[in-house]
């Protein structure tokens, strides 16, 4: 017995000693960019990431733009083309990443740390990202391309659900914007969109960067300066109107010739940075955040055998992103699987987890803290989102304390308030039984 | 941050060979450390101090490329039943406990292996190692855990391949190019044989192949090898071996011409597939061979300044994507692949003949010193790259030993990639692309909505119409 109680003890102290998030050190550039650096002088390595406030909400009445312009970025800058841009990054094993989301435009360069190779690196990236010449004939290629990505979704269920839920959801709100666009505004878009968007809004003080790697502060610092030198200052792009909550349920069938119908169920849900945010997160991993053991999971997959698939998760946002339940099943059994779903949903919102569930969900999250950042692309991801959104730099630090401070009667009333059953939109696309 | 349901992944399906290089230089031999029990487990540790965390992965040699005809899918199936319990652990409990030990955990079934991995504070390693020891030797496999059980792989099935059409398109092509091999058959199984497997077929398999002497034990992270070998020697040790009777060879009969095939399914899109019998590591005569196909993949599709994105898609603008891929890595002979998406206006007998061409320039002319340089470089980087992950680093350990090769071969990775030659890759160019060893898959879509937006693409463009 007392042994047994010694050594609960010092996994206990274990567990406590191993709280502490990577050390984030942050400045500005001169022209207004906001930088969030961590030394991680372990491997050769550097880790950038700039990213912009120019995701698709920022598409107004252009849908695709943010995405369209995003993926033009390394198609041209001062005397370089788009194919001695691509042999410039390889031909010194860099890579260059882009991609666009609702809320941000996100770059991102790898780079060993050799100071020739990490000199070109930063050239080439600091162009692409700040100076791009957005050749006509890549404009055009681009836009097809986005185009046939339009066909490309319309055969998957999931892209179909899913563009159909935010649509709903967030119905006048620049959210329910699909980054991918429509065929209507990709075949109305020009050039010059494009231009007037890198220049609204690929502007340093609507950036962020996130240095993780082999550099030391002073480095950072040089390197951050380099990075912006070639932006504007320009202005921070302007806050985004609130999210409303839906007044009323909506349900949406969409047929489609597939075997399984996708079903996505939820509402509008938590912002960064929300006051109830770890209360939330901690109610959805027992809910449908946990993978196989959650309770969805076990209600429907392990208990019923309906789906391979089921989950629930909050995406928090500068807004209220949405909360979602999603699952696939047999088209056959679509109305009783989705019965199911919103009755887990309904009795976990009146009746709250177990003790048990939320202790096990603690021991998940806070035993598995470690894992979070174990790699400095887990970390720069981290250090960049905390940045964007403007967090506390000990966020990390202060997660486990968070976790713990959760109870049973905190998830209830948080659930009570924050999702609401009887105003859930439903999305079904499938064929029929 | 999305944090969606845990899946247990069937790797291999998702057409993940097509990024050839970036996926699998490696370093992770001379400082692996190796074990051997008396019941036949081999256990590989590499120690890596970054961060208090370890990987825990054991292999096994079994997937669907064991598997025969009638049975197929079983391996998979096995690999989710492992999670219905044992003699002492009820339905999913495994999962419970990894995952109240602040764990991760998954399973993934390929052609060649079925593996299981956690990944946990350092500390925890011996929760991982209890339960793995327990599942190899103890499973209980009950009738009413497999009728949902294979219920939710059907599921899978319709998830990954029924409702998409390229996997759909994948899955024939592959049995068209592949005849007597095991290769043949789907991962996942065909819908039929799911529907008539039964208990004892998982039973039989279970018995058949989850014993010591045909598994290896990964581990990769922070933790002290020896220390390891002393856990699993008490976890595993006392497991007592089952002599596996080796699988048959099943060798691919020759291919004496082309095979085309056309698939019609519901899509809006047409997709191409091209696959050329090709050796790997494992069967290869010369492993130069084997070195140079993976550089001519490099050539080909070793990022946006390879000849596939730089002239295809971006040059003559006739594909929207287009990829080549070869994996050494197999356990028997596979395929060089090609793959693309024809650019609206552009047919897909446009896109073959394209890359046909680009099959007829690697037997005529020598890839440049500027293009073989910047593969290198691309894996020489890459090397480095990979040490951010554990994981990966377990991943390329346990693939190398699943399918019979020594994981030290992993550090003579970039000295044999330098040093191909124009001339090799020119050499199996000649060699293994020809139309003998070939099969063309098209997919077809079956759908009226495609030909309105082509006629309006048309009519916009004023470029050719697809059809």
């Amino acid at each position: 017995m007392r042994n047994k109680l010694i050594v609960l003890l010092s996994l206990l102290i274990v567990s406590s000693i191993g709280v502490a998030g990577p050390k984030i050190e942050n400045w500005q550039t001169k022209n207004g960019a906001k930088v969030f650096y961590v030394n991680a002088p372990e491997l050769p390595i550097v880790d950038l990431r700039m990213v912009f406030d120019a995701g698709s909400a920022r598409d107004a009445d252009k849908p695709g733009l943010a995405s369209l312009t995003n993926s033009l970025l390394d198609e041209g800058t001062g005397e370089l083309s788009v194919d001695q841009i691509a042999e410039q990054f390889e031909g010194i094993g860099a890579r260059f990443g882009a991609s666009s989301l609702r809320d941000m435009a996100v770059t991102s360069l790898r780079s060993l740390n050799d100071k020739a190779v990490l000199d070109k690196a930063l050239d080439l990236f600091s162009n692409v990202v700040a100076k791009p010449n957005f050749p006509e004939k890549s404009f055009q290629r681009n836009r097809k391309s986005m185009l046939v990505g339009l066909q490309v979704a319309s055969q998957r269920p999931n892209s179909i659900a899913s563009k159909a839920f935010y649509k709903q959801v967030f119905a006048e709100h620049p959210y329910a914007i699909d980054g991918s666009g429509t065929e209507a505004s990709l075949t109305a878009m020009t050039r010059q969109d494009v231009v007037d968007f890198h220049k609204r809004y690929y502007v340093a003080k609507n950036a962020v960067i996130a240095i993780v790697g082999a550099v030391s502060r002073a480095q950072a610092e040089q390197l951050a300066e380099r990075l912006t030198s070639g932006l504007v200052a320009g202005e921070a792009a302007p806050t985004l109107a609130k999210v409303k909550a839906l007044s009323a349920p909506v349900m949406k069938r969409v047929n489609h010739p597939s075997q399984q119908t996708h079903i996505l169920v939820g509402q509008p849900g938590m912002h960064r940075g929300d006051p109830d945010y770890t209360t939330l997160y901690v109610g959805n991993h027992i809910l449908g955040g946990s993978g196989l053991v959650s309770r969805l999971s076990d209600k429907v997959r392990e208990q019923r055998g309906l789906a391979y698939s089921v989950y629930s998760y909050f995406s928090p946002m500068r807004e209220d992103g949405p909360f979602t339940m999603g699952m696939q099943t047999k088209n056959s059994q679509a109305d009783d699987a989705l019965a199911l779903l919103k009755k887990v949903l309904k009795e976990y919102v009146d009746k709250g987890p177990t003790e048990d569930e939320l202790k096990r969900s603690k021991q998940n999250i806070t035993g598995g803290f470690a894992l979070r950042v174990d790699s400095n692309k887990k970390i720069i991801e981290y250090v960049a989102m905390i940045g964007f959104y403007g967090l506390p730099l000990d966020y990390l630090d202060t997660f486990n304390a968070k976790v713990e401070a959760v109870t049973v009667e905190k998830i209830k009333d948080a659930f009570k308030r924050r999702v609401h059953p009887d105003k859930l939109v439903t999305i079904m696309v499938g064929g029929d039984k | 941050m999305r944090l969606a349901s845990t899946i247990i992944i069937s790797m291999a399906l998702a057409i993940s060979v097509m990024t050839p290089l970036q996926a699998k230089q490696g370093k992770g031999g001379s400082d692996v450390r190796q074990y051997m029990l008396d019941n036949g487990l081999k256990i590989l540790v590499k120690e890596d101090h970054r961060a208090p965390v370890v990987v825990s992965q054991i292999w096994y040699k079994v997937g669907s490329s064991y598997e025969y005809n009638g049975v197929t899918g079983v391996s998979h199936v096995l690999e989710h039943m492992m999670f219905k319990g044992t003699k002492t652990l009820g339905p999913n409990e495994f999962s419970k406990i990894i995952a109240a030990n602040g764990g991760r955990e998954n399973a993934f079934t390929g052609k060649d292996y079925t593996a299981y991995f956690q990944t946990l504070h350092k500390d925890r390693l011996e929760v991982s190692m209890r339960l793995e020891a327990d599942r190899m030797h103890n499973l209980s496999l009950r009738q009413e855990d497999f009728a949902k059980e294979v219920n939710v792989v059907k599921e899978e099935r319709r998830l990954r391949t029924e409702d998409k059409p390229t996997s759909l398109t994948y899955e024939q092509f592959i049995a068209t190019a592949f005849q007597s091999s095991p290769y043949h058959h789907p991962i996942i199984g065909w819908m039929d044989d799911l529907e008539s497997m039964q208990l004892e077929d998982l039973q039989h398999w279970y018995e058949r192949w989850y014993s010591p002497s045909n598994a290896t034990l990964v581990i990769v992270g922070d933790v002290k090898a020896d220390h390891v070998y002393r856990l699993a020697k008490k976890y595993f040790g006392p497991i007592p071996d089952v002599k596996i009777k080796p699988v048959k060879p099943q060798r691919e009969t020759k291919q004496r011409g082309e095979r085309r095939i056309k698939v019609r399914a519901q899509a809006e899109v047409p997709y191409l597939l091209m696959g050329y019998k090709v050796p790997v590591l494992t069967t290869a005569k010369d492993a130069n061979e084997v070195y140079a196909l993976e550089v001519m993949a490099g050539v080909l599709d070793g990022g946006s300044s390879a000849r596939l994105a730089k002239e295809l898609v971006r040059g003559k603008q006739i594909a929207v994507s287009a990829g080549a891929g070869y994996n050494m890595y197999d356990r028997i002979n596979n395929l060089f692949l090609f793959d693309g998406r024809p650019a609206t206006g552009h047919s897909i007998d446009v896109l073959e003949k394209e890359i046909r061409s680009q099959v007829e320039r690697l037997h005529t002319t020598l890839a440049t010193k500027d293009e073989l340089d910047r593969i290198k470089a691309q894996v020489v980087a890459s090397k480095v790259y990979e040490l951010d992950s554990v994981f990966y680093q377990g991943m390329q350990i346990g693939t190398l030993e699943t399918v019979g090769l020594d994981h030290k071969l992993l550090d003579e990775y970039v000295s044999r990639i330098r040093a191909v030659t124009p001339e090799q890759i020119q050499a199996v160019a000649k060699k293994y692309l020809i139309n003998e060893g070939l099969t063309v898959a098209i997919l077809e879509p079956e759908n009226t909505k495609k030909e309105v937006a082509v006629k309006q693409e048309k009519d916009n463009s004023g470029a050719n119409n697809a059809k």
